[in-house]
């Protein structure tokens, strides 16, 4: 057993390391706000078609309503998921999930390591799944999915998706009660920064303007204008009269939906969003997610003949 | 005999799907080897996180050889018959046998099945099932095209006797069968073969496997009583949780920790609920304080630290979730204490139904409706209408918006916290009751009358818009919500004709008209005026004629007119909804109709106070023949009023009565409208019918001796007349004619 951890962002250089050694592509972030690691096109459009798949990054994500201003001890608005995605999954995804808990210092003959049924569904991005939440100890370090459809269409083969909540699953390893008072870098550096060193004060802001001062009217606009822009990309003819090649524009489109999908979250938070008016929001940002979807499967990365 | 052992081993089975599928599993094997021609003494079959096994004890070795014989076309059919019967029997033409039958020669298929090993049988059966589990929810993996709940790894299929275990082979998409299996993932990971039942439970519990789902329950719940009890303590009974828990693990470790004092303060209900929902946590309780304390979580692991690791991560993980709740709650004190406005207020940006409103257009009209309810329920109308103002406003709060089913409850506590009145604040709670058939029913007039405009606020609105229930649909709960105001009306003896579903529909519908006119077309803005003033003033019905006479036939006098349809179709739903409430309590649906078929039948307490009476007359001697005896006077009069051409419906005259029987019905009936009359009357209708059914005699008598379609014009005529008093004093009670048999 390798020695623990001992900060936040060891944890995240181990699952890296772990991950590449078992073959998979080390991404990096999108480059946009989204709510989860499944919205990364790596994930979202790459468990679509036949081509094979490995992927691993961090995505740091966002949901408004979960801001607490960096009071409680494990609620952040902003925080970072670790997400895996292996096409086909391989006969032993429980197996190197659970050699990666090991990799990061959690040993398994003194925890209690479950897999607790856990459905997964993304009405916004028309995708479902099984699996199961992973506990250590009653706490919930990770989802894990076998992907049955995304955007509609159904998943051959079938992709498995490991999401880590990186600060939930390092609190516990770090044995830290309070998710601000984590060392985020080693604790013996020069310059020594906690969790809350680098993120209270956003906590802070980002809750009261999730909360209180966001410009509902402003976001409302930015929802029909991304709906709108997705909808048109996609509408674009594929061949490209400027090259002369067939360009479908599966990705530009998507970071729309992208879009979409995270003012509705910021409009949820502001509390402006009836239970009704939320279906028909989720299904608008659905539509847009499986016309994207439509989109990727006719390119080449979606497994369309070139 | 040899016993088979079948063992499906996969990655983790949900919890909630492991008891259906082991019965499953068991009926679909066991079925199928019978159908084979198999036979079995006993099977059993059980499940764990991780597996499936099924058991079948003395199973035959082979299936018994089969003849058949099936009579085919005649000889000399035409090709197609013949050739269809070939297949249909699945022998050659050349195999076909001649046999001399009453009709001529005929051909005879004669099919020779012989046995089958048990093994061949088996596996086709086996795979049959694998492949067609009816999981309620299945997938793919890999790169596979098979189905299971979770990828399935081994498949163990043994036939054992005294000569030893033999593997039946077989093969699922490339899953081949074996004899091994593998016992708890972290405690005993490695395979080991097993070779009959007996041996393979006993080297799973060596393994850290406890195979039996009530086992591993009784063990859990051991543990956890007597864990507590050693504190003084009691593990709050919950079942369905503990069928679950036992579900999630394999080899039970039962961990009783301690729940931080700061949490403690928490209500109850809240700290049971965080701990359930999300922990899946048993809750410990001081019985002297009644407060929760602790909690009990079970552990799938054996630890060289007796599980001090894991107890502490548990305790961590709840704190954070009670630090979570404990920030709602007391966000949502401070709101409360200040009287809840900014809830209030938040509920008007919040839509009900696009085509209904916001949340706080609804808690206006049910204020309104609750108000009116009130005095037929015994309740102040202030106080109903104050309860049924801030009934909803707890669903602004970030408890019930983290809890959903804290809902009610949490209102009650705010109100409480609020300073207001105990009664409204029970209201709070208790409105949404009864949710279900055996919910309970709120007593309490504020609480009774909110709940009731409530529902028929809700029934009313969806009406309005045209969203009733159709057939298995019913998205927005409508048929419980009519049923629910049944109960109440019911159980808190609602009644009087200012009492009537009528009336609360009645008034219910109002505040739709009048939305149906604020959102006319601009043409009709200088009219607005007018139908509100009429509304005020009038009935429903009588408020929209007026408005026809001062406006005229027109379009929007439609959509009004069909909010006034609203009333008919709804009562008619309430009385279909009754019939199956009566049903359900064992009263007939003939007697339901006969007493819906009576004025006043909006009146729902009383329509069941007469059909429990009519339905108690119909079960005695007297009741039952009555029913004859009025149907066979009924028929004779419909007769001759058809025949004759005029109704027989007064004057018959004891002076032209011959017959002592007749003399007697005349007095009988006499008799009788003396009773039933101020019975009626007096809505007494069990003294009412007992007195119709004392007319039994004398009716069965008057038959007996007396021929009604005498010679004499003038006799026929006064007993026509006689039998329509008959007719009349029955049909006074209930409409007997829809009396069935």
């Amino acid at each position: 057993m390798a020695e623990k951890p001992r900060s936040f962002q060891e944890i995240i250089l181990r699952l890296q390391t772990y991950w590449a050694s078992k073959g998979c592509a080390i991404l990096q972030p999108y480059d946009m706000e989204v709510g989860a690691g499944t919205f990364h096109p790596a994930t979202t459009l790459r468990a679509l078609g036949s081509k094979p798949w490995a992927a691993a990054y961090v995505q740091p994500s966002r949901r408004p309503t979960d801001g607490r201003y960096g009071e409680n001890p494990n609620r952040l608005q902003h925080y970072y998921q670790y997400q895996v995605l292996i096409k086909p999954s391989p006969p032993d995804m429980q197996d190197l999930y659970l050699g990666s808990l090991q990799a990061i210092g959690i040993d398994a003959t003194v925890h209690d390591i479950r897999f607790v049924e856990d459905d997964w569904e993304s009405p916004t991005l028309g995708a479902w799944g099984l699996g199961w939440e992973v506990w250590c100890d009653g706490m919930e370090v990770s989802q894990f999915t076998y992907f049955q459809q995304v955007g509609g269409h159904d998943c051959k083969p079938v992709s498995g998706e490991l999401t880590y909540g990186l600060e939930r699953l390092a609190m516990y390893v770090l044995d830290i009660d309070h998710v601000m008072d984590m060392p985020f870098n080693d604790p013996d550096a020069p310059i020594a920064l906690t969790y809350g060193d680098v993120f209270l004060q956003t906590e802070q802001e980002y809750a009261r303007w999730n909360f209180d001062v966001a410009d509902t009217d402003v976001l409302l606009q930015h929802f029909v204008d991304a709906e709108a822009e997705c909808q048109r990309i996609l509408e674009a003819p594929a061949d490209d009269p400027k090259t002369g090649r067939k360009i479908i524009m599966a990705h530009p489109a998507y970071d729309q939906c992208i879009k979409a999908s995270h003012v509705f979250n910021l409009l949820d938070a502001r509390g402006v969003i009836s239970v009704t008016e939320r279906q028909a929001y989720i299904g608008r940002v659905r539509a847009l997610a499986k016309a994207c979807a439509d989109a990727f499967v006719q390119t080449e990365a979606g497994g369309a003949a070139a | 005999m040899p016993d088979l052992l079948i063992e499906l081993f996969s990655e983790e089975i949900p919890a909630r799907m492991q008891t259906r599928a082991a019965d499953d599993l068991r009926k679909l094997v066991t079925d199928g080897l019978v159908e084979a021609g198999l036979t079995y003494a006993g099977a059993a079959a059980f499940s764990t996180p991780r597996r499936l096994t099924l058991s079948i004890e003395g199973l035959t070795a082979e299936s018994k050889a089969v003849r058949e014989e099936r009579k085919g076309p005649k000889v000399g059919a035409p090709d197609q018959a013949i050739e269809g019967f070939l297949r249909g029997a699945g022998v050659a033409r050349e195999d076909l046998e001649v046999r001399d039958d009453k009709k001529g020669q005929v051909y005879f298929a004669v099919i020779e099945k012989p046995g089958r090993m048990a093994a061949d049988i088996i596996a086709e059966v086996l795979e049959k099932t694998v492949r067609n589990f009816p999981w309620p929810k299945s997938m793919r993996w890999g790169d596979g095209a098979l189905k299971w709940v979770r990828p399935l790894h081994s498949i163990l299929c043994i036939l054992s006797d005294e000569g030893g275990a033999q593997v039946v082979p077989l093969d699922v998409d490339g899953i081949t069968s074996g004899n091994t299996t593998r016992g708890h993932r972290f405690l005993a990971p490695d395979a080991f073969s097993v070779t009959n039942f007996d041996d393979y439970e006993a080297k799973l519990k060596r393994a850290k496997v406890v195979l039996r789902a009530d086992e591993r329950a009784e063990a859990i719940w051991h543990d956890a009583t007597h864990q507590a009890f050693a504190l003084g303590l009691e593990v709050v009974e919950d079942r369905g949780l503990l069928a679950e828990v036992a579900g999630l693990v394999e080899w039970p470790v039962v961990l009783l920790g301690r729940i931080d004092d700061a949490f403690l303060g928490l209500p109850p209900e809240v700290l049971q609920t965080s701990m359930k929902e999300h922990q899946k946590f048993f809750s410990v309780r001081n019985p002297k304080t009644g407060r929760i304390e602790r909690f009990v979580t079970v552990a799938n692991m054996e630890t060289a630290d007796q599980g001090a690791t894991i107890l502490a991560g548990n305790q961590k993980v709840l704190s954070a979730r009670l630090a979570d709740a404990k920030f709602f709650w007391e966000n949502d004190l401070r709101v409360a204490k200040e009287g809840m406005q900014p809830w209030l207020d938040s509920l008007a940006n919040v839509t009900f139904h696009n085509k209904l409103g916001s949340q706080k257009d609804r808690i206006e009209r049910i204020a309104a409706l609750a108000r009116e309810i009130a005095p037929s329920v015994g309740a102040d109308p202030d106080l109903a209408e104050q309860a049924a103002r801030v009934a909803k406003s707890d669903l602004s709060s970030e408890m019930v918006y983290e809890f959903p089913e804290l809902q009610g409850l949490m209102g009650q506590y705010y109100a409480n916290e609020a300073g207001l009145e105990a009664e409204v604040a029970a209201a709070c709670k208790e409105h949404y009751s009864p949710l279900g058939p055996s919910d309970d029913v709120p007593t309490a007039p504020v609480s009774v009358a909110v709940a009731l405009a409530d529902k028929i606020d809700t029934l009313t609105g969806f009406w309005a818009i045209d969203e009733k229930p159709t057939g298995s649909k019913d998205p927005f709960a409508l048929r419980r919500a009519a049923l629910g105001v049944i109960r109440l009306v019911l159980e808190n003896n609602v009644s009087g004709r200012a009492s009537s579903l009528a009336v609360f529909v009645e008034r219910a519908v109002v505040p739709f008209v009048a939305r149906e006119v604020d959102s006319a077309k601009e043409s009709l803005i200088p009219l607005k005026p007018v139908v509100h003033d009429f509304l005020a003033q009038y009935d429903l019905t009588e408020a929209v004629e007026r408005f026809r006479d001062w406006y005229g036939e027109g379009n929007s006098h439609f959509k009004i007119k069909r909010l006034v349809e609203i009333l008919d179709d709804l009562l008619s739903f309430f009385h279909d909804r009754l019939k199956v409430f009566l049903r359900d309590k064992g009263i007939r649906h003939d007697i339901i109709d006969a007493c819906i078929a009576m004025p006043g039948n909006d009146d729902l307490t009383l329509l069941v106070k007469r059909a429990e009476a009519l339905a108690e007359t119909l079960a005695t001697d007297d009741g039952e023949n009555l029913i004859q005896g009025f149907k066979r006077a009924n028929n004779i009069l419909t007769q001759a009023e058809e025949k004759d051409g005029v109704e027989y419906s007064y004057g018959a005259d004891i002076k032209f009565a011959e017959d002592d029987a007749e003399k007697a019905l005349f007095a009988a009936l006499d008799a009788a409208d003396a009773k039933i009359a101020p019975a009626m009357k007096a809505e007494d209708f069990s003294t009412a019918m007992t007195a119709m059914a004392a007319l039994r005699g004398p009716i069965d008598a008057f038959f007996t001796d007396v021929q009604v379609n005498a010679d004499s014009e003038i006799l026929r005529r006064n007993r026509l007349n006689l039998l329509s008093r008959i007719r009349n004093i029955c049909l006074s009670v209930a409409d007997l004619t829809k009396i069935e048999g």
